[in-house]
């Protein structure tokens, strides 16, 4: 099943700090990144965290991010370093830094 | 360390009573040694009340936690280099591998339940390494319990922030024009690293090629060694 991004769109995640169990860690919340890989739906574990079903079910994208965009420069100096994590769609949105959206 | 020094504890303390009771004929047995370290952390005094709850209630008995205590302690990184030796040496499984890896462990009578398994392979240009920032997150019937440093503050803070730092702390260097990509294991996928084939291992069967396949190579903070 296709989600609404595919891989090599550009996109943000929500710089959002709602209270519950949030499987998007706060280091990435506000980040530039790109998508690597749609891995399907999956029961909303924001949900199923309090004994709900987990509907409706939520796209898990496989996000990577440059180290350099993440922390800064002072990461992985000289390299090409990335951090590749599991987000779910509604936490992200298209980087409106590219032109035509996602 | 702590085992260490218990047991080191323990034996110097067997030796004391035991010239104690010949000096003393048992008058006084000295000072009292247990086995295992009382209870202290909250966490500790949680997990024995909800345990002993619940046999009370009849939802679990001492027996089934016994059983699912065996049952992980049957788990281990062996079961992880099986994978990736015949990885190694069958490329058509290689492909199954990396294309859906949890039909592909099913072949060997394997199961990762409720999650997706995903087998990141490491070449000449692209080193992974995995991470779970949230918690713990971890390939557990693949490669057994994570190791205790996995689940340690330092690791999971370190791991993404300076990846090539704690990568050294392993003895694990790498070229600069290799891109060292830290998984982040957030959700439903679970994580195994196919390092890459030593080399001076040709024509090696896949049982010897097992067994240089270590855990931490299979994490990523490592590199899969012939010697």
């Amino acid at each position: 099943m296709a989600g609404r991004f595919k891989p090599g769109d550009r996109v943000v995640v929500r710089a959002d700090n709602p209270p519950g169990h949030i499987r998007t860690p706060t280091y990435l919340r506000g980040k530039r990144g790109v998508i690597l890989r749609d891995f399907g739906l999956w029961p909303n574990p924001e949900q199923l965290a309090y004994g709900k079903p987990g509907w409706p079910r939520k796209v898990n994208y496989w996000v990577q991010f440059a180290m350099t965009d993440v922390w800064g420069g002072a990461s992985s100096p000289g390299t090409a370093d990335t951090v590749v994590a599991e987000i779910y769609d509604h936490w992200l949105e298209p980087d409106p830094a590219v032109p035509g959206g996602a | 360390m702590h085992d260490h020094e218990h047991d080191h504890d323990h034996d110097h303390d067997h030796d004391h009573d035991h010239h104690h009771e010949h000096a003393d004929h048992g008058h006084d047995h000295g000072p009292f040694q247990p086995d295992l370290k009382e209870p202290s952390e909250e966490w500790e005094f949680l997990e024995i009340a909800l345990r002993e709850l619940m046999i009370e209630k009849d939802i679990l008995t001492a027996r089934e936690i016994q059983q699912k205590i065996e049952e992980w302690d049957g788990k281990c990184p062996e079961i992880g280099a099986r994978v990736v030796a015949k990885a190694w040496t069958d490329p058509a499984f290689k492909a199954r591998l990396l294309a859906d890896g949890n039909a592909a462990v099913g072949e060997l009578g394997l199961e990762v339940p409720g999650l997706k398994l995903v087998v990141l392979e490491n070449t000449p240009k692209l080193h992974h390494m995995v991470v779970c920032t949230l918690c713990s997150c971890y390939p557990r019937t693949i490669l057994g319990l994570p190791p205790l440093w996995y689940k340690s503050r330092e690791y999971r803070s370190r791991a993404v922030r300076e990846p090539r730092s704690v990568l050294a702390e392993f003895g694990t260097a790498l070229p600069v024009d290799v891109e060292v990509r830290v998984v982040d294991s957030t959700a439903d996928c679970r994580f195994l690293v196919l390092p890459e084939r030593p080399a001076g291992t040709d024509g090696w069967s896949e049982e010897r090629l097992a067994a240089v396949v270590s855990r931490d190579s299979m994490i990523g903070t490592a590199v899969a060694r012939a010697a």
